[in-house]
């Protein structure tokens, strides 16, 4: 075997130009893939971080039927405090659950005394919904960031009501709110602090404290509308889904049918169709990739047998096995890919390594993203196994023209 | 027992709907230790019949043994083995491995063919290399060396794997007139240190009288057999 990759190592260096330009073009291939992969997945990363750190949570459970209306904030769509004893007990008994937390959701009409405007607002119990999204507090831009998020008497307002209503941390306002009877009901606040917005759903709402929610809207009960969960680890999002939908089901209604839904992050936010869609250009470039290493390969191959005719000929004519005249070539082939593939993981990881030194800053919507590009090691193992594995397809051809050539054919070559 | 036993063979080719005859019916025996030569003009069948005898291609007809095995049937991987560990070949353009150095280009049949172990390559490669006086330029690769060195090492390569025959298709053909009768003492040195037979092929007269042996092939037709012409 040693000896078979030696000769096939000599015999690709033999031919230096087309050599390098191959293992450059594969080189360039696997780099290309390689870059796009964690510049994707740090945008990735950082607007799912973004979106269910700081809003969504990785995982929401709702009243069925809730979210189809989410847009409207129905107050008749309520999880009702049997329900939630009920969840809240699923999400305490698993234990990849870190935190959850319940939230009233409802519209309100803002005043600033002067003018009005619609505001959507959440009312959350501050600690629980620090612990369930912790990036929350970050988006803070006015105001205190350090105490509890919201305290009662206290509103958290999105940065275009603040904008747009005038108004600044410490001045008094009013919501006001229609409850689920039709009967309004209002009541003072002071602001406490402006938040910047985010990409997504709930990415402009307010906050106010849970308590002054069931005031406003005088829910008799401790209703709620969602109920946010964050996990210890995204990667087990499928797992927690799977145990919580089983707990879920058995939270029937009067028809006795399932009364809850549980939803990922990815149902809930329209960012889940850019993910997919990045996915679906790393597919492409991995296409690509192929494509580029099964030609060159292949193409270098294909000549290399062809000029090496007399070569091939003489080999078999001094008993060389046509197996082992198939496993130089496609030993040469194998090289060809690996050293291409190689200086591309090894450019990458240095590229990755600039990048992360000097990160590219850029605007998305009104987030501003920062690439910290990282690489995967089995993303880097898979585009190295690739890389090699098409190389040995694309050997695979010439290779076997090789072995089954007439050795008299093949002397008798000019 | 003959090394060669060849018995009426003929070897035809296709060409387009005709059978275009090549060999018309050979018989003959070559025993151990021969220096013989094929001689005839171009398209005598020389280099037909020692394509034969080296399992390269088989007989249309008859059957031909060499070493006591019937070639004349061996699939494509068992004539690779039987060439691997009976013959040798040397050939006028000394097709030597350019990416391999003149020791490596000795040693490739044990260690491609063979599967020796290193000391036993070593050992056998070094003692080639002397006995074809290549010592000092076993190193180079083949692009370093003159035509006459390069026929040294191909003698080398031939013999390495001790075989019983050698097979030589115009091995002097490319070489100036001293170098080709210089190759040829080697290769008869060689028979007498090792006991290997040779068969060549040649059309040059001064170089079949260096045969022991000669067989004179007319148009596919053995005319004549006999000692040096």
């Amino acid at each position: 075997m040693t000896s078979t990759l030696k000769l096939a190592a000599r015999n690709l260096l033999r031919y230096r130009r087309r050599t390098l330009l191959t293992a450059l073009l594969i080189m360039l291939g696997v780099m290309a893939l390689l870059l796009f992969v964690a510049a994707a997945g740090s945008f990735k990363q950082t607007m799912i971080g973004s979106i269910t750190d700081s809003m969504l949570g990785h995982l929401q459970i709702h009243r069925r039927g809730y979210t189809q209306s989410i847009d409207n904030l129905p107050l008749n769509l309520n999880l009702q405090p049997g329900a939630v004893s009920k969840i809240e007990s699923a999400l305490k008994g698993d234990p990849d659950v870190a935190a959850y937390s319940l939230r009233v959701k409802l519209g309100a009409m803002f005043s600033n005394f002067t003018e009005n405007t619609s505001v959507r607002l959440n009312g959350i119990d501050p600690a629980a919904e620090d612990a369930t999204v912790p990036a929350l507090r970050q988006r803070i831009n006015d105001g205190d960031k350090a105490g509890p998020l919201v305290a009662p008497g206290k509103v958290l307002i999105p940065t275009l009501i603040a904008r747009g209503m005038k108004v600044k941390v410490g001045d008094a306002v009013v919501l006001v709110v229609t409850n689920a009877s039709g009967s309004v009901n209002g009541k003072n606040f002071v602001v406490s602090g402006i938040l910047d917005g985010v990409t997504g759903p709930g990415g402009r709402d307010g906050y106010i404290h849970i308590d002054d929610a069931r005031e406003l809207l005088r829910m008799d009960k401790p209703e709620v509308m969602e109920v946010a969960v964050r996990l210890k680890s995204l990667k087990t999002l499928a797992a927690v889904q799977q145990r919580l939908n089983a707990k879920l089901d058995e939270i029937q209604n009067k028809e006795g049918k399932p009364a809850t839904e549980l939803h990922l992050w990815s149902d809930l936010s329209p960012f889940a169709n850019i993910v997919r869609m990045i996915d679906m250009m790393t597919l492409f470039i991995r296409i690509m990739l192929v494509a580029i290493v099964l030609v060159s390969v292949m193409n270098v191959m294909l000549m290399a047998v062809y000029e090496r005719i007399r070569e091939i000929g003489t080999l078999a004519a001094i008993g060389t096995q046509p197996g082992k005249l198939m496993a130089i070539f496609l030993a040469e082939g194998l090289l060809l890919g690996l050293a291409g593939a190689a200086a591309g993981i090894a450019l990458s990881y240095a590229l990755v390594g600039y990048l992360n030194l000097n990160p590219v800053v850029f605007a998305f919507g009104r987030e501003q993203i920062t690439l910290r590009p990282v690489l995967d090691l089995v993303e880097v193992a898979g585009v190295l196994g690739l890389a090699v594995l098409v190389s040995a397809l694309a050997s695979l051809q010439p290779a076997w023209r090789a072995a089954r050539m007439d050795p008299i054919q093949a002397l008798r070559h000019v | 027992m003959p090394l060669i036993q060849a018995n009426n063979i003929t070897k035809n080719y296709r060409v387009g709907d005709m059978d275009v005859p090549a060999l018309k019916g050979l018989s003959f025996e070559i025993g151990e230790g021969a220096f013989a030569a094929f001689v005839g003009p171009s398209g005598s069948g020389k280099s037909t019949l020692l394509n034969l005898i080296g399992c390269l291609d088989h007989p249309s007809s008859g059957t031909l043994k060499v070493n006591g095995t019937d070639i004349s049937t061996l699939s494509r991987s068992a004539a690779a083995t039987f060439r691997g560990e009976h013959l040798g070949f040397i050939f006028q353009d000394f097709n030597l491995v350019p990416v391999l150095s003149a020791f490596e280009n000795i040693e490739y049949p044990l260690l491609m063919v063979r599967g020796w172990s290193p000391e036993k390559r070593r050992e056998r490669v070094e003692k080639m290399v002397a006995a074809v006086g290549m010592t000092e330029h076993a190193h180079k690769r083949p692009d370093q060396l003159s035509g006459g060195q390069k026929q040294r090492v191909a003698v080398a390569r031939a013999l390495v794997g001790e075989p019983k025959l050698v097979l030589a298709d115009e091995p002097t053909a490319n070489l100036d007139h001293d170098t080709a009768y210089r190759i040829l003492n080697l290769m008869k040195a060689m028979r007498d240190s090792f006991g290997t037979s040779f068969i060549f092929s040649t059309h040059d007269p001064k170089i079949m009288g260096e045969a022991e042996l000669t067989f004179t092939l007319e148009d596919g037709r053995l005319v004549q057999e006999g000692g040096a012409a």
